[in-house]
């Protein structure tokens, strides 16, 4: 009797010859596809292999790494956060006006940037787990309210060294050079991979990785055994809010001033890049080195792409087929199962 | 005056002969009870008739003209309609009374239509309700009605257009007693003045006894009687339900019974579904909360275990009064719970197996910094599945991939590792094979003489009695009988689930 349903539930089910390579190019694709674009770039465009167009790309996929990490976070629990890109903007605006308008030391500036973003993630828990407004409808009023609350605080959206505030009174800070460091080489670089490292550690090697993961698989049943499920989903917002933060933070370090919803454009690469991470390696859940991956993917396509002359109003289309492609891994095998 | 005649009807499902060569037969005009255990065969015979089933073999008339019921749509035709217990998934929450009362008139009759004439839907849905004698307004919308309200919705529904015979399956299980009340006015209603034969499912044996006529009791998928209610009392239905009387040897080891260890003192939940229920567990105790499904068995756990909010009452562990305001707080006060629904609430099926058994002790296993030690983990899990012999390639294999009995088993290893103190089952044997049930009981067993105390809530009254020292029946969200096993047996339990005092 025991012996039959063990059978019944047995793994190795009829497998349709077709199985083995397509879970392999499920799992793998990611990589795959960063290869063979990297190849066909490199016969294509003599200068994509060179290191100084390496670092750029590595330099590039910095800030969109960085804050799709963040949203990784959020995903474990099954949580969408939206609300990343205004987020970024919003710390961006902070900490600009930190610096021009308050002449604030560097320090400060950064740690009460990421400090005012922790409302964000606070407000969005709220809405999710007390009000328990679905997380993508909820991060979706989020985003607009924190665009807007980004707009009327600087007065418009932007801010720059020596531009006179709304009232017309002048302003004399200045951006500390050290602050512009943070997104030259090697710094934006190492800063990017401590954080994906740090994460990984996180979510793999603690136990409150672990509880994340199990809240996202099946709240029920994590909640039935003890896990303070509530806690935790908020945590996971906290973590998406903060990181989206630093990558608003590092935005304002590289254009060095305050731009009108200037981290609403990293919104889309974030999601793609986490997406396709999940599939990374056949781990099928979201994970810190396969947004690490799904980054990359994105940002070698975008400058081999640039650099074959594809005009850069056109690249959206790309990515956003990339993104497509990602969803349909993850949704196809899901549905299998 | 119409006959409705079934006749040796049997169906089969893989590894199940749900029903073997059933006979029913009733006039239209009557109301007839349909009664049995669960898994008697009840429901199928019903959904045979109402065109929900069609692999059965046997026929079907109605005033001696054979029937060919393919489909629900069939059945209808012929005049046969059922409304199921389940209300909500029947009724679409944001249309109004009359869209949902003609519903099934908007979808099958407006072939080559495609204007509503609201006006006629509401002239004929307010006459249908008028033939109930209710006063619903047909504009209100459904999800801003009572659950009664919503059943007479569904009910009017059925007899937009002319029925000859309605069933009704378990109506009232989750109505307050003047809604029953009203229920049964409007069924005498349908009975007597519009000539409608009514086929009432219930386990409220004291309801039959009010409103039927006649009772067909069923047991094992085969018809086992059918007699006028005159005839008949509470325990002699009991007794039919159960067949020939049950006394299976009881197995449990004789351990002596030690000081209170659990009390539970005037519980009731928010929602309102437990009334007052009192309980007691000693040291080295099985107690067994027996009751039908829907008498507030899962309810009592999940209030006991911080997952209902409670409204009042008071729990002491030891003499020592606990708050278990969430299940977090209940496994840091030392309660564990199994739950009923595994594969939703019980186990984590896309994680691996020792995953799963660390579930609920994982600072057990971590470092300094929340750092796990995953050997130490993989460690305890396989000792876990070698003493509770749960059958898995390895610690690492999912758990979805495991048989439903050993899903049980990790369900309920993951508290060995807990310092739970009270444990709690809910219906922990649903959907597992005998030879894991075996192991279970035996697990259970040892639990209570290492001195745990142990609640096992179920609706199967033979696991109760074989495994409890104590048994609470529930009836309707109250405590309303305490036994104890050895003294006890099936038709007494039954009797008390049903409504018997």
């Amino acid at each position: 009797m025991e012996e039959r349903a063990m059978k019944m539930d047995s793994p190795l089910k009829k497998e349709s010859p077709w199985q083995k390579p397509l879970t392999f190019i499920n799992n793998w694709g990611t990589v795959i596809a960063i290869i063979a674009l990297i190849v066909f770039f490199a016969l294509a465009v003599p200068q994509f292999m060179t290191s100084s167009n390496i670092i750029n790309i590595m330099r590039s996929i910095s800030i969109v790494t960085i804050i799709a990490i963040g949203l990784t976070v959020s995903l474990t629990v099954n949580g969408f956060d939206l609300s990343i890109g205004s987020t970024a903007t919003l710390a961006n605006s902070l900490v600009v006006s930190f610096f021009v308008w308050y002449s604030l030391p560097t320090g400060v500036s950064i740690a009460l940037a990421l400090l005012l973003a922790l409302g964000v993630a606070l407000f969005n828990a709220f809405l999710i787990v007390k009000i328990k407004i679905p997380d993508l409808f909820a991060t979706l009023a989020t985003m607009f309210i924190i665009e807007g609350v980004a707009m009327t605080y600087t007065g418009g959206g932007s801010i720059s060294v020596g531009m006179p505030r709304l009232d017309g009174t002048p302003t004399t800070g200045t951006i500390p050079a050290v602050f512009s460091l943070l997104s030259q080489t090697p710094y934006i670089i190492i800063l990017m991979l401590i954080v994906v490292a740090s994460v990984y550690f996180f979510l793999k090697h603690t136990k409150h990785g672990r509880y994340l993961y199990m809240i996202g698989g099946n709240i029920e049943a994590s909640r039935l055994s003890g896990i303070p499920v509530n806690r935790y989903r908020t945590l996971a917002y906290i973590i998406s809010a903060l990181l989206a933060a630093l990558g608003g933070v590092v935005l304002a370090s590289q254009i060095g001033s305050a731009q009108i919803n200037a981290g609403g454009g990293y919104l889309m690469p974030a999601v793609a890049a986490a997406f396709i991470g999940s599939s990374f390696a056949g781990q099928g859940k979201p994970n810190a080195i396969g947004t690490l991956v799904g980054a990359t993917l994105i940002g070698v396509l975008e400058n081999g792409l640039v650099m074959m002359s594809v005009p850069y109003y056109s690249l959206n289309i790309i990515k956003g087929a990339v993104l497509a492609l990602a969803l349909a891994s993850t949704y196809y095998t899901r549905r299998k199962n | 005056m119409t006959t409705l005649d079934m006749q040796d009807i049997s169906i089969e499902f893989p590894g199940v002969k749900a029903l073997q060569h059933v006979d029913f037969s009733m006039k239209s005009g009557e109301i007839r009870a349909l009664i049995g255990a669960n898994g008697a065969g009840k429901s199928t015979l019903m959904k045979v008739l109402s065109g929900a089933y069609t692999h059965y073999t046997g026929q079907v008339f109605l005033d001696g003209q054979l029937l060919d019921i393919q489909s629900p749509r069939d059945a209808k035709k012929y005049g046969i309609d059922i409304v199921y217990q389940e209300v909500d998934t029947a009724l679409i929450p944001y249309l109004d009374v009359a869209e949902n009362i003609m519903l099934d008139e908007m979808v099958n009759e407006m072939s080559g239509k495609a204007l509503v004439s609201w006006k006629n839907l509401h002239k004929k849905a307010g006459e249908t309700l008028a033939r109930l004698n209710v006063n619903i307004d047909t504009r209100k919308r459904v999800n801003q009605l009572s659950l009664a309200e919503k059943q007479l919705v569904l009910i009017a529904r059925a007899i937009v257009h002319e029925r000859k015979f309605l069933i009704l399956d378990e109506p009232t299980a989750p109505l307050s007693n003047r809604e029953t009340a009203e229920l049964f006015r409007i069924v005498r209603e349908l009975s007597v003045n519009q000539g409608l034969g009514i086929i009432f499912i219930s386990h409220r044996l004291p309801e039959l006894f009010e409103i039927c006529e006649t009772i067909s009791i069923m047991k094992d998928g085969k018809m086992i009687t059918t007699e006028t209610v005159s005839d008949l009392t509470q325990k002699k239905v009991i007794e039919l339900m159960l067949g020939k009387s049950f006394n299976e040897e009881h197995q449990k080891h004789q351990v002596p019974i030690g000081n209170t260890y659990l009390k539970i003192d005037n519980l009731t939940d928010e929602a309102q579904f437990l009334k007052n229920v009192s309980l007691e567990v000693r040291e080295h105790d099985i107690v067994g909360i027996a009751g039908l499904v829907g008498a507030g068995k899962t309810e009592l756990c999940k209030a006991i275990f911080g997952e209902n909010p409670l409204q009042s009452g008071t729990i002491y562990l030891k003499d020592k009064q606990v708050r278990n305001q969430s299940p977090t707080h209940a496994v840091k006060n030392g309660f564990a719970l199994v739950p009923e629904e595994r594969r939703k609430e019980g186990v984590l099926v896309d994680e691996p197996v020792y995953a799963n058994l660390t579930a609920a002790s994982l600072r057990k296993f971590t470092l300094p910094f929340s750092v796990l030690k995953p050997e130490r983990e993989r460690e305890r899990a396989r000792k876990i599945i070698a003493s509770l012999g749960i059958k898995t390639p390895s610690e690492n294999q999912k758990v979805a991939l495991l048989s439903g009995g050993n899903q049980q088993k990790v369900a309920v290893g993951k508290w060995l590792l807990t310092d739970a103190e009270i444990l709690i089952f809910d219906e922990p044997t649903k959907g597992v094979d005998v030879g894991a049930k075996g192991d279970i009981f035996d697990l259970i067993t040892s639990l209570a003489e290492e001195g745990k105390g142990i609640i096992y809530a179920s609706s199967e009254l033979n696991e109760i009695l074989n495994i409890t020292d104590r048994i609470y029946v529930m009836y309707d969200g109250k405590i309303v009988k305490e036994l104890k096993t050895q003294n006890t047996n099936e038709e007494e339990i039954l009797f008390y689930s049903t409504g018997g005092r």
